[in-house]
């Protein structure tokens, strides 16, 4: 009785497996063992398949976000620093201002661009507006010669996190607005490094899901960066009203 | 791209295919979306409960079968579960940040899934003392070796890519809570052209760092006191501090997912083989390799010997009592044997403190010349402080107290001095921990030992080994894998220095 159920019951697994055995993504169907041992095979496999499937697409997804962020040294070497960075500007659906010019460079939404700017060759940038674009912390070196930015924007950015603003400071003697609301990989721990920046005038932390207590934050930025107005929008100043009072207090518990 | 969209729709549709029943309890993967997990047998239509019971039933009744018969592992006695296997490729001995960076390097270099089998002993999994937890978390570039920079580097570079090397599938990413703030370190007149000149080395090896003049030292830290300072040098990036826990965490955890054992116990032996032979200048040396290694388990008297093929001595503080173990020192004195491994433990006391009037957001870790340093901890008004004693001052050993009155002789006077905010300070808490101090040239002791053919160190960094672990693990990693260093030159920090009494001196100790 019970050998015939197990045989009914294993032949029921089996035609599970087989509905399943038959999925392309089997890492174990390429040489062609008996059927048996490739199920094992693919039963003991399965598990990891998921996880290496999950981890290829990530893997995957990072190594675009990082071939885009290349160092463009071909255009480095034949159109000089100045184009190689507006070209990746572009290149990256971002837009800038050339120094002394007032028209603006911008990729569509498509990504298209117009060529023109390789009319300018030599001259540095002043503005650029990288927002909701994937720049991360390697992309930063293609704007590493420019030392007339005045203004940066990188709102939105997803790739922009706490060691890409600690490379900032290779624009401390220029810079003068920066623009990193909306990031969501910023963190206190990184906000820190902005106090290299010392000629900013116009910073904007708005809506950074990444800060704890941004009340506080604010006024400690506002006491190291005394001539920069800061622009904070988007958070629940309320409850970081109370979070100020609360450390307050705390302060006054410390002095007593 | 392309194909890679494909699978993720094949991914769905299996799941339609082959779950009946929601899928509950799983966090989205990195694009969103969720993937079947259960085993089949929950998600086949085909059968219902009666078969369930049924089938848990018979393997029920198949096990207690099994276990019945001769020669099967059951026995009348109960094992204890936590014991180590008895047999493993490489142990490495001590769960620091150091032997879980080299477990979990090892476990990444190898070609094949389940190659090499790692354990990791370690006799404290709470962590009392261990130094790892007890540091500061600090990390700095500002080294006066070459090889000491270019690790920093390497292990900030892990760290700003730590997701990718220590995110485990399903689990939240790792936050090290890094603070780039920087170090800075103050010269007086004295010491100035030796800032100079690490300050080049420095810049060599590729590290962002700037000299400030007084002047322009007071321009951008005006809570500071520059009185007596000739130079100052100052890390515009890849340094700061961190969590310490979480690094060691997160190194732990990725190993054991990737197949690391972990064990909690003591080793208390060694059993080897000797080999004698006779140097070009006719000294008698005996070779030792280690066959085995006796883990005593905690609270009691039951032990279990783990043959092996490596064993990696990573103990931290106390690695010199593992190399004793091996007979290494013990032999006449001026002789290779006789030269013990020079890293002993070294209380050093950190104090906690408030003060509300200090130095904000832009606090680096500072570093006087009188050897005071501190740093901010957390935003509201706290700061941790310590200072290396005199060699003659040296704290007793045998315990973890503080000693206060440190504090009040050898930490504020200075400190008070640097920043005028500190006179008014209020100390709110204080630890202690070890050093894994190296007295021969405070620097890492990496590599093989002459004597023990299978025994590698990774100890005595003396104040900069959490910093150093990933870079460290790799080049282990590296050594016993691939037979040599690979990425970075570390052959400079063997033990072989030890034995030819050339020290590789670093000035920047903290
Ligand atoms: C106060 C203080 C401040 C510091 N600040 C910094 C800093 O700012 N930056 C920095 O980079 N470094 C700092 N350090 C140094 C740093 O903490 C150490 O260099 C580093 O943690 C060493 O790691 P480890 O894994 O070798 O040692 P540990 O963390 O000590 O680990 C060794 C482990 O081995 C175990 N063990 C020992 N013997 C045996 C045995 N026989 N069997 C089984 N297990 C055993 C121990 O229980 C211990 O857990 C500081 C240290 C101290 C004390």
């Amino acid at each position: 009785m019970s050998a015939h159920l197990m045989s009914l019951h294993r032949c029921c697994q089996r035609s599970a497996l087989l509905l399943v055995a038959r999925r392309p993504w089997s890492s174990s169907s390429a040489s062609p063992p008996p059927l048996h041992t490739r199920l094992l095979l693919f039963l003991t496999q399965r598990f990891y398949d998921m996880e290496m499937l999950l981890s290829w697409s990530s893997q995957l997804k990072r190594r675009v976000i990082q071939r885009k962020n290349a160092y463009y040294s071909y255009a480095q070497r034949f159109h000089g620093s100045d184009i190689a960075a507006a070209y990746y500007v572009l290149n990256l659906k971002g837009g800038f201002r050339f120094v002394g010019l007032s028209a603006w460079f911008r990729a569509n939404h498509r990504g298209k661009f117009n060529w023109d700017f390789l009319n300018h060759k030599d001259t540095p940038l002043e503005e650029v507006d990288m927002s909701y674009s994937v720049i991360n912390y390697t992309g930063l070196v293609n704007l590493e010669g420019q030392r007339s930015l005045r203004t940066l924007s990188f709102r939105g950015c997803p790739e922009v996190d706490d060691w890409f603003l600690a490379k900032l400071h290779m624009f401390q003697d220029s810079l003068e607005e920066l623009d990193i609301s909306h990031c969501p990989r910023i963190t206190t721990g990184g906000l820190a490094a902005l106090r290299n920046l010392k000629g900013l005038r116009r910073l904007d932390i708005s809506s950074l899901p990444g800060i704890s207590s941004p009340g506080l934050i604010i006024i400690l930025l506002e006491e190291m960066l005394p001539q920069c107005q800061i622009t904070a929008s988007g958070y629940n100043l309320s409850l970081s009203q109370e979070e100020k009072m609360e450390q307050m207090q705390e302060q006054r518990k410390g002095q007593s | 791209m392309l194909a890679c969209r494909r699978l993720h729709a094949n991914v769905r549709t299996a799941r339609g295919l082959l779950s009946s029943g929601p899928v509950t309890g799983q966090h989205p993967g990195p694009r969103g979306s969720t993937v079947p997990r259960q085993s089949l047998h929950t998600g086949s239509s085909l059968r219902n409960d009666f078969y369930k019971d049924l089938e848990a039933q018979l393997a029920a009744v198949r096990k207690k079968a099994a276990e019945a018969l001769p020669g099967s592992g059951w026995s009348p006695f109960e094992l204890n579960p936590d014991l180590p296997p008895e047999r493993a490729d490489i142990v490495i001995v001590g769960g620091g940040v150091v032997g879980w960076s080299i477990a979990y390097w090892l476990k990444q270099k190898e070609r094949v899934q389940g190659e090499v089998k790692v354990v990791v002993v370690e006799k404290d999994p709470t962590y009392t003392q261990a130094s790892t937890v007890l540091s500061a978390g600090g990390i700095r570039q500002q080294f006066s070796l070459p090889e000491n920079i270019l690790l920093s580097l390497a292990s900030a570079d892990f760290m700003r890519n730590v997701n990718e090397h220590l995110g485990v599938m399903n689990e939240d990413p790792v936050d090290l809570q890094f603070n780039h703030s920087g170090y800075l370190f103050l010269a007086s007149e004295k010491a100035a052209h030796i800032m100079e000149q690490n300050y080049s080395t420095q810049r060599y090896a590729g590290a962002k760092v700037s000299l400030l003049s007084p002047t322009q030292l007071k321009e951008k830290f005006p809570w500071i006191n520059s009185d007596g300072v000739a130079l100052a040098s100052y890390g515009l990036e890849n340094e700061g501090w961190f969590d310490p826990w979480t690094l060691l965490n997160a190194f732990r955890k990725k190993a054991i997912s990737m197949g690391v054992i972990q064990c909690c116990g003591e080793v208390t032996d060694f059993k080897y083989t000797v080999n004698v032979a006779t140097t070009p200048e006719g000294e008698n040396v005996a070779l030792k390799r280690i066959k085995s290694v006796k883990v005593q388990m905690p609270n009691s008297l039951e032990y279990q010997p783990v043959e092996c093929a490596i064993v990696v001595n990573a103990a931290g503080a106390f690695s010199s009592k593992l190399a004793q173990m091996m007979g290494i020192g013990s032999g006449p004195k001026g002789t290779m044997a006789g030269t013990p491994l020079p890293v002993e433990p070294r209380k050093r006391f950190v104090y906690v403190f408030h003060c509300p009037d200090g130095p904000g957001l832009d606090t680096p870790f500072l570093v006087d010349y009188s050897g005071v340093y501190f740093r901010r901890e957390g935003l509201g008004g706290n700061y941790i402080a310590g200072a290396s004693p005199d060699e003659a001052e040296e704290p007793d050993i045998s315990n973890l107290d503080v000693d206060h009155s440190f504090f009040e002789e050898k930490i504020w006077p200075p400190l008070a001095h640097r920043v005028p905010a500190f006179e008014k300070l209020k100390v709110t808490s204080a630890w202690a921990g070890f050093y894994d101090y190296n007295t021969f040239d405070q620097n890492g002791i990496i590599g093989i030992h002459p004597l023990v053919n299978n025994m590698y160190l990774a100890t005595g960094f003396s104040g900069h080994g959490l910093q150093h672990s990933p870079a460290v693990g790799r080049a282990v990693a590296e050594l016993i894998l691939d037979g040599g260093f690979k990425t970075l030159d570390l052959s400079g920090f063997n033990f072989k220095r030890i034995l030819n009494q050339e020290p590789m001196l670093e000035r920047n100790i903290v």
